[in-house]
């Protein structure tokens, strides 16, 4: 288990006060200046040095992505955007950073915007963390009060000004261009990729756009060196993660733990077990509802990182552990998560917007028992026709939990399936035409 | 994509009063002077809450105005984001999270109580017409679950009695304590802390 020393977030349970001065007390802001001086190339080597994903879902690796920002500031302005829009089912880790470590993120951001060349950041928030905002809002006063932020930055000559932005209740501005046009003042409708933001994002300009919690440990790991970071977790897959663990758990609990460490520990050690018992277990959702559940089998021994989980064709995402046990209806839950899609979906690719409907309705059927063997195919087909045939990665979002049902538990779906009633009898009818005008006693 | 229903009673004028007038200039001041548009969420939610927690079509052209934007620019960022309400919704406005982690702990329970005490509809308003309920999609305090939003503020692990009380209070105007029903500290495991022991 990781040590305590070893944890970056030390109030993530706010047992020592979110406001700057305990801040301090904890050792942020000390080194800030020093790491300024150091340079930009420096610090983006040195988080390209500690391994660092990207906490956000897609875990990209976070020096690249810094890297990517133009040198030189051309005729256009650079942004550093802050993804705060945490809305992916099972996930509430971004919601305690900005609650009770804000001075992390905006430290983090100053070193990061330092890095990308930006003096002006913006944080966006999901609507229905108001008052989170508003914590976060008198963080950002109290550093501007300590001249942490605003002109000549802890005293490192640069420039730079934080503003909160909030969103409005919608997903897919979780998604990064959808967010920037979010944050244009338009709808949150994702956009084609490339340009990449970081050529083209925000009002046209160079932006960098980051996750809370990838941005929150910069710099941790700047003051304590990329090493340290790297040495724990596993190669390609370091340090830490705030893990959220959520559904049919005796303790429901954020925890702050080493990459790699295997989901039953998480589980057992951390959430009090499983409700029943563990042999009562019956799937988790490793990384948020986007992600494909894995069953018992595969829990026993998988360790949760991102490469480990890519390999039992799951992913580890956001990080949001949802358990659930066997008294739930597993294809209920899953029904329930496709509802979410739908009702997420932008609207601008029609394979998303019409087959999360599509797929909702028929695992609906499947979980009251009215569909046929051959549905389950059809199911499989229509996620396969929405993956990879959209805009963003919601596509994907939406078809892989239903895969992994289909993948895990098609014996539970087909236990409650039943032939096709017209197939079977006239194999010559088209399946298409509605089934009361063939019954007799609508004819 | 949600259904959203205009209402058919609309005000004649909307105007910021002056305080809005200002916090609205404050929203402006954030972003590039070129690129006034971008404040139009929050603009919006300052017509929400001047206007008893719903944005009438006259608030959607006074934001137009303010911000030089198009009629139904505006119109369509106000109907896409699911948090501006466009017809009125009660004084407490009640939304319960129903997708999975809270739905495998119980979120059912919450939206029967909510059916038996304020309206057996959602988006109707109660008797007196103080409060209305609405089920909503993930409100990311899933280690919490289930929960509900009322106006800004979040109220965590409930149950049923818990909800009952909640509720009855705001049918009687008063504004519950927010927060966790069961008095745990924030995200903590319940039982007792199984890390950053030795702080």
């Amino acid at each position: 288990m990781l040590k305590d020393e070893d944890r970056i977030f030390k109030n993530l349970y706010n047992d020592l006060g979110w406001d700057i001065n305990s801040a301090i007390n904890r050792g942020d802001w000390k080194k800030t200046s020093d790491i300024i001086s150091k340079g930009k190339d420096w610090i983006i080597k040195e988080v390209k040095a500690s391994e660092l994903r990207g906490r956000g879902g897609a875990g990209f690796p976070a020096g690249v992505k810094l890297s990517f920002a133009p040198k030189e500031v051309g005729s256009k302005p650079h942004y550093l955007v802050i993804n705060a829009d945490e809305s992916e089912p099972g996930t509430c880790k971004d919601r305690d950073i900005l609650r009770f470590e804000p001075q992390k993120l905006i430290e983090g951001c100053l070193i990061t915007s330092y890095a990308v060349s930006a003096h002006t950041c913006y944080i966006y928030i999901r609507g229905e963390y108001f008052r989170e905002g508003q914590r976060l809002q008198e963080s950002i006063n109290q550093a501007y009060e300590k001249n942490f932020i605003g002109k000549n930055a802890c005293g490192s000559g640069w420039d730079l000004d934080i503003f909160i932005h909030y969103g409005a209740g919608a997903y897919i501005c979780g998604e990064e261009t959808a967010l920037l046009e979010s944050l244009e003042g338009k709808k949150g409708l994702p956009r084609l990729k490339p340009p990449f933001p970081a050529l083209v994002g925000l009002y046209g300009c160079p932006t960098i756009v980051n996750n809370v919690e990838t941005i929150a440990v910069i710099p941790t790991i700047l003051s304590k060196g990329a090493k340290w970071f790297a040495s724990l977790g596993r190669p390609k897959n370091t340090g830490t993660k705030i893990f959220c663990i959520s559904g049919d758990v005796n303790n429901p609990c954020n925890v702050e733990e080493e990459m790699g460490i295997p989901l039953k520990d998480l589980i057992e050690k951390h959430a009090g077990g499983v409700i029943g018992g563990w042999d009562n277990l019956q799937a988790v959702l490793p990384g948020g509802s986007s992600m494909p559940l894995i069953p018992k089998s595969i829990c026993e021994t998988v360790t949760m990182d991102f490469d480990s989980l890519a390999k039992v064709n799951s992913a580890l995402g956001t990080a949001g552990v949802i358990v659930i046990n066997k008294n739930q209806d597993i294809i209920r839950c899953i029904a329930r998560l496709a509802r979410f899609y739908k009702h997420e979906s932008c609207g601008q690719c029609t394979p998303c917007r019409e087959g999360c409907g599509w797929m909702w309705r028929m695992l609906e059927r499947m979980a009251d028992g009215e569909s046929t063997y051959k549905e389950i195919d059809l199911l499989h087909d229509v996620t396969k026709q929405i993956e990879g045939h959209t805009i963003c990665a919601f596509g994907e979002g939406a078809a892989w939990p239903v895969q992994g049902l289909i993948r895990h538990f098609r014996k539970e779906i087909e236990k409650r399936s039943h032939d096709e009633p017209l197939i079977k009898k006239k194999s010559t009818i088209p399946y298409l035409i509605d089934q009361h005008f063939l019954e007799k006693d609508n004819a | 994509m949600s259904i959203k229903k205009i209402s058919k009673i609309q005000p004649e004028l909307f105007e910021f009063n002056k305080e809005n007038l200002k916090k609205a200039e404050i929203e402006i001041t954030k972003y590039p002077k070129e690129k006034k548009a971008s404040a139009v969420i929050a603009l919006l939610y300052l017509v929400q809450s001047q206007n008893n927690n719903w944005i009438p079509l006259e608030g959607i052209k006074y934001v137009s105005k303010i911000l030089g934007m198009p009629y139904i620019k505006v119109y369509e960022v106000s109907t896409f984001y699911s948090m501006f309400n466009l017809s009125p919704v009660g004084k407490y406005f009640v939304q319960v999270c129903t997708t999975t982690p809270c739905m495998l702990r119980g979120a059912k329970k919450i939206t029967e109580v909510c059916k038996k005490y304020i309206s057996q509809n959602q988006n109707e308003l109660s008797e007196n017409k103080f409060c209305s309920w609405t089920e909503v999609e993930c409100l990311g305090a899933c280690v919490n679950a289930p929960m509900m939003q009322i106006n800004q503020d979040y109220f965590e692990d409930l149950n049923e009695s818990k909800t009952k009380e909640i509720i009855q209070s705001l049918l009687n105007d008063k504004f519950p304590e927010p927060g966790s029903a069961r008095n745990r500290k924030n995200n903590a495991p319940e039982d007792g802390k199984t890390t950053l022991l030795e702080i």
